[in-house]
């Protein structure tokens, strides 16, 4: 990236995460629940030409970091993308997040019916990653395929 | 036998927990099972079973309690929590946890989907899936497996028709995809609102043979096995639409015609008027010895789990 973008967004601390799979940035401003009523800056760049990507995409956050969390939740809908912690505008943490084969807890199953989705059962949703891309999960429990768009819904 | 597999303490969940071999080993020693059935026997005696019914099904209840007591175990439980309010409030997971201290092993019958595999991972004693939600059911279909290798004294090579209502029937999907571990021909007849589901499909497609059609006639006449299953009117949006294809789906011996003379024509039970009262008496009737098989399937699957056999 040239300096000259970079001057435009540079951020003093903050997160970011860089190598977004084409498309997807606006996912992860909705993952994050970031609506631009308040915070810091916050940068998405689209379509940026990327060595390891062709092209990529890449969300900047002034004055945020992520939780486990959100880090499992970009991993979904980006298994490549790379968190990077900047204080004092330096890059001093960076974590590749990972697709684990099995997802818990941080989404429900489709299917109203399934044991997973009872309010009284002490249960938590669990899934197999049955492809990355694009991304299927089976759930645990009643076996229903969830695609991609059920699983984005839910962010 | 060619190997033995230790089921002890196993969970019988879901048919995709088995593999082939495991799968062939249950139907011999179901096998194993028929003379005691005849003859009864004390294989688990002083063992319990709990039935725990929270949705009615009086003939797999019943086909699990007769097993038991061939075996000379005893049987505990409930059909319907509404009997014991208990119970209905309850969470699955607390109340297998007061049960498994009266019992040795669990039956269970839940209108959710999944609700056997929760209730295994919170159950020291093994539980057996006699049905949860709308999917599985792997006792049903082990016993239709048992039943077509009875009759035609194997699996592989066969060709077999499921028909009828391929999308809401509990029973086709746990055996499709038990037929899918053997090599066999799989044609899937039905209206084309009651399809089966394409991840059905999708999941079986890569190792068997499959077809789909409307016409039965396309594939009768060189079938092996007929699986027929009950088409509901309700789940048509209106009943004309459920009049016009009806007729389609009805066996009868004017439809038996065109088979095969050693065709076998299952049904997982009850029967409404799919399979017309004259074909009963004929050699192609085998849907109420299917239900005498699913006793000795179940005595072997309690055999298994409880380690009376090994
Ligand atoms: N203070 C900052 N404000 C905004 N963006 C920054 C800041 N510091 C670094 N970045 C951006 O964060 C990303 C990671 O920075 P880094 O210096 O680690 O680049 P890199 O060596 O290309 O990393 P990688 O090997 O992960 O691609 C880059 O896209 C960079 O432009
Ligand atoms: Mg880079
Ligand atoms: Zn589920």
């Amino acid at each position: 990236m040239s300096k000259k973008t970079l001057r435009v967004s540079k951020i003093k601390d903050g997160t970011v995460i860089d190598h977004i799979a084409r498309g997807r940035a606006l996912d992860v401003i909705k993952i994050l629940g970031i609506d631009g009523r308040s915070g810091g800056i916050v940068t998405i760049a689209m379509n940026v030409p990327s060595k390891k990507l062709g092209v990529k995409d890449m969300v900047k956050i002034e004055g945020r970091e992520l939780n486990p969390e959100e880090v499992d939740k970009i991993a979904l809908i980006s298994p490549r993308a790379t968190i990077n912690i900047i204080r004092n505008y330096r890059v001093v943490e960076k974590q590749k997040v990972k697709l684990p084969s099995i997802v818990q807890g941080i989404i429900k199953c489709i299917k109203p019916s399934c044991i997973s989705n009872s309010k009284k059962e002490p249960v938590k949703p669990k899934f197999y990653v049955v492809s990355e891309n694009p991304l299927r999960l089976r759930c645990h429990y009643c076996n229903s395929i969830l695609e991609e768009e059920d699983i984005l819904k839910q962010f | 036998m060619k190997r033995r597999y230790d089921f002890t303490n196993r969970d019988i969940v879901s048919i995709r927990g088995f593999t082939r071999e495991e799968i062939d080993y249950i139907l011999e020693v179901s096998h194993s099972m028929e003379p005691l059935a005849e003859r009864g026997s004390d294989m688990l005696r002083g063992k319990v079973l709990a039935e725990l019914f929270f949705e009615p099904s009086t003939r797999t209840m019943l086909s699990f309690q007769t097993a038991m007591y061939k075996l000379g175990g005893n049987v505990i439980g409930f059909a319907e929590p509404g009997v014991s309010s208990v119970w209905k409030g309850e969470s699955l997971a607390d109340t297998v946890r007061v049960v498994e201290n009266y019992s040795d092993v669990i039956v269970l019958r839940h209108p959710l989907e999944g609700a056997a595999r929760l209730a295994a991972e919170y159950a020291k004693v093994p539980v057996i899936n006699a049905g949860s939600g709308a999917e599985e059911h792997p006792t049903q279909a082990l016993l239709d497996l048992y039943t077509i290798l009875k009759h035609k004294g194997r699996i592989d090579g066969l060709s077999i028709i499921l028909m009828g209502d391929l999308r809401y029937g509990r029973t086709v999907h746990s055996l499709a995809y038990a037929l899918s571990l053997y090599d066999v021909d799989l044609h899937l007849v039905s209206p084309d609102l009651l399809k089966m589901r394409r991840e059905v499909i999708e999941d079986i497609k890569d190792r068997i043979k499959v077809t789909e059609h409307t016409d039965l006639m396309e594939i009768l006449p060189d079938a092996d096995v007929l699986y027929v299953t009950r088409i509901q009117k309700e789940r048509f949006p209106d009943l004309g639409e459920y009049e016009k294809v009806r007729g389609s789906y009805v066996i009868d011996l004017n439809v038996l015609k065109k088979a095969k003379d050693d065709l076998i024509v299952l049904h997982p039970l009850p029967r409404v008027d799919e399979i017309a009262v004259e074909v009963d008496s004929t050699s192609f009737a085998k849907y109420f010895e299917q239900t005498k098989n699913g006793v000795v399937v179940r005595m072997a699957l309690l055999a298994l789990v409880l380690g009376a056999i090994k």
